[in-house]
């Protein structure tokens, strides 16, 4: 039961072969059994539910349906759910429950959703090997010893050792696509504004954006429809109409022209991976796809713009953190500066401490024109950039990280080392545009994830050639050994 | 041009973080690696190239001005470290 994916699961439902209670209380057990390898999970809401799997069922015996009704999935713990712990995995937020529900999982609750629980993450979102949470690392379930990747690692490595179908995640540089990548799922990052960022809380606003993870792109294209649409709440959702992902997913793709850029293929880039990524490439052109090289000249500047701008938005967002009005406050605080500079020193942990303080440097008198505006400035150069490739190209296709999931801690000298694994997912957020990563192969029993992007906005198109190729490969069917 | 030990210092006040004298030198090294992956930036030329805020250049909507909101303040105080009579309680700040 615990394989099925969810799009099987609504099949299923739908034909009265089990009820949500049924197929929740296995998944209960199983992420009670087996998460403690794991730790994919943070708080796990087995009354709610229950609750919800409940009322899902007496829904369905009244006659509603939908895809999303009665489906059992689970959410960072970022997205705030009313009434549960909403910790953003930091000791900030360790006995902060919610007083309201994100736009996200309210939308979800709405459909029908039961709620398992919230996911483990890097703390604040911030990491791309989820080593930095409160509650400790988590695990990749292809390899225990090493990371799942971040920051929605949790999601990923839940998704990835069956406890689940479905998690939603967040992605500010990567945090769905390298995760995705590093634990052999689907995960979109969709266009800058598609998703509402309403109670869901803030590391870098230009470029936090929720999606998805999930199995296969049938299900990110089932999740996504019930994540995505305008929300007056989200001052930067965009009002466009939400098209229906599934109905485009069987579309041919003959003809659909990919651009490789070629300073994807650099030194940094692990040549097994670069092989798979091939390999994928004559997948689609099987598939009628044809292949144009392309430039992405401004490519490398992203990480180095991205650590300016998003530890500076951060470090503006993470101000209210200040313990006085919710969250961890030091004890005996021996005036007000005491009681902020304690709290907030005893709350964050070391990597959100770094950046914050790098985001109030770059922002601090004169060094805003060298740091803030230059990045800004670096961003339109990106966004240029790819506006010039799809012009000639309907999607760019290249490997979604450079190289395949680390031993825990191997990273931990050098922060620097872990940033460049963002080198491929990042500029997409600087630009705005949507993604996905999908699973292409492996690299010493290690997942290899493929990285496709769309111009804003083309979701659909991303979801289409993803469920195309998942049509003639089976790299995304295999399950990791004891899952 | 590398951070010093003073300049960590006025930044973690700015900040409002309150370092620990001994954890000084290592968030030096580490934000002096961080500003220097950073200062790659420089080397780009960006002359003539007008910034960019919000990727797809939106602005922010306007609304009318009607009150839609609810008083939450008994549901958000609830989760405040300190409260008294509707108020959040700090540390004396006035002698």
């Amino acid at each position: 039961m615990h394989q099925m994916t969810l799009a099987e699961i609504a099949r299923g439902l739908a034909e009265k072969k089990f009820s949500s209670e049924e197929l929740t209380r296995v998944l209960l057990e199983r992420i009670a059994r087996l998460d403690p390898q794991v730790n994919s999970f943070i708080t796990v809401t087995e009354d709610l539910a229950i609750t919800q799997a409940q009322a899902a069922d007496a829904r369905r015996a009244a006659g509603e349906n939908g895809a999303l009704l009665g489906a059992p999935l689970a959410h960072k713990d970022l997205f705030c759910t009313q009434g549960v712990r909403t910790s953003c995995a930091s000791k900030m937020l360790d006995n902060f429950k919610s007083p309201y529900d994100a736009t996200v999982v309210a939308k979800l609750a709405a459909a029908g959703a039961v709620t398992l629980g919230k996911t483990n993450m890097d703390e604040f979102a911030m990491g791309s090997a989820n080593e930095s949470s409160y509650y400790g690392a988590v695990k990749n379930p292809w390899n225990l010893e090493h990371v799942p990747g971040g920051s929605s690692g949790g999601s990923a490595a839940a998704v990835a050792a069956r406890l689940l179908p479905a998690a939603t995640g967040t992605d500010t540089g990567g945090s769905i696509r390298q995760p995705a990548a590093l634990t052999n799922l689907t995960g979109i990052k969709p266009t800058y504004g598609r998703v509402s960022r309403w109670g869901m809380i803030a590391y870098a606003s230009s470029l936090d954006q929720a999606g998805p993870l999930a199995r296969t792109a049938e299900d990110c294209a089932l999740l996504l429809q019930g994540m995505a649409g305008f929300d007056p709440q989200d001052s930067t959702s965009i009002d466009e109409p939400v098209p229906d992902y599934s109905a485009t997913l069987n579309a041919s793709i003959k003809g659909l022209r990919i651009g490789i850029p070629k300073e994807y293929f650099g030194a940094g880039l692990d040549p097994r991976i670069a092989q798979l990524v091939h390999e994928s490439v004559k997948e689609l052109e099987k598939l009628g796809a044809v292949v144009k090289e392309i430039s992405l000249p401004n490519l490398q500047h992203g990480i180095p713009a991205y650590y300016v701008i998003a530890p500076a938005e951060a470090s503006s967002n993470l101000s209210r953190f200040d313990g006085v009005r919710f969250g961890y406050r030091c004890e005996d605080p021996k005036d007000l500066t005491d009681l902020y500079k304690r709290s907030r020193a005893e709350g964050f942990g070391p990597e959100v401490q770094r950046r914050i303080m790098v985001g109030a440097y770059a922002l601090s008198a004169g060094y805003y024109d060298a740091y803030y505006l230059q990045a800004q400035k670096i961003r339109r150069l990106i966004k240029n950039d790819f506006m010039n490739a799809f012009a000639e190209v309907d999607v760019i296709l290249g490997p979604t990280t450079p190289n395949p999931a680390w031993k825990i801690g191997a990273k931990n000298a050098d922060p620097i080392a872990e940033y460049l694994e963002d080198f491929y997912t990042i500029t997409a957020n600087l630009a705005g545009l949507p993604g996905l990563s999908m699973p292409a192969g492996f690299v010493e029993g290690l997942p290899v994830g493929v990285q496709l992007l769309a111009p804003y906005f083309q979701e659909g198109r991303l979801l289409n050639v993803a469920h195309q190729y998942q049509q003639v490969t089976d790299w995304h069917t295999r399950a990791p050994t004891g899952f | 041009m590398a951070l010093e030990r003073s300049d960590v210092e006025k930044i973690a006040h700015l900040a409002r973080l309150g370092l620990n004298d001994a954890d000084i030198p290592r968030t030096t090294e580490a934000l002096n690696s961080i500003l220097a992956l950073v200062d790659q930036m420089q080397a780009v030329d960006t002359n003539g190239i007008e910034p960019l805020a919000h990727p797809l250049e939106a602005s922010q909507r306007l609304r009318e001005d009607a009150v839609t909101e609810r008083n939450h303040r008994d549901t958000y105080q609830a989760i405040a470290p300190a409260v008294e009579h509707g108020l959040y309680l700090v540390p004396k700040v006035i002698e």
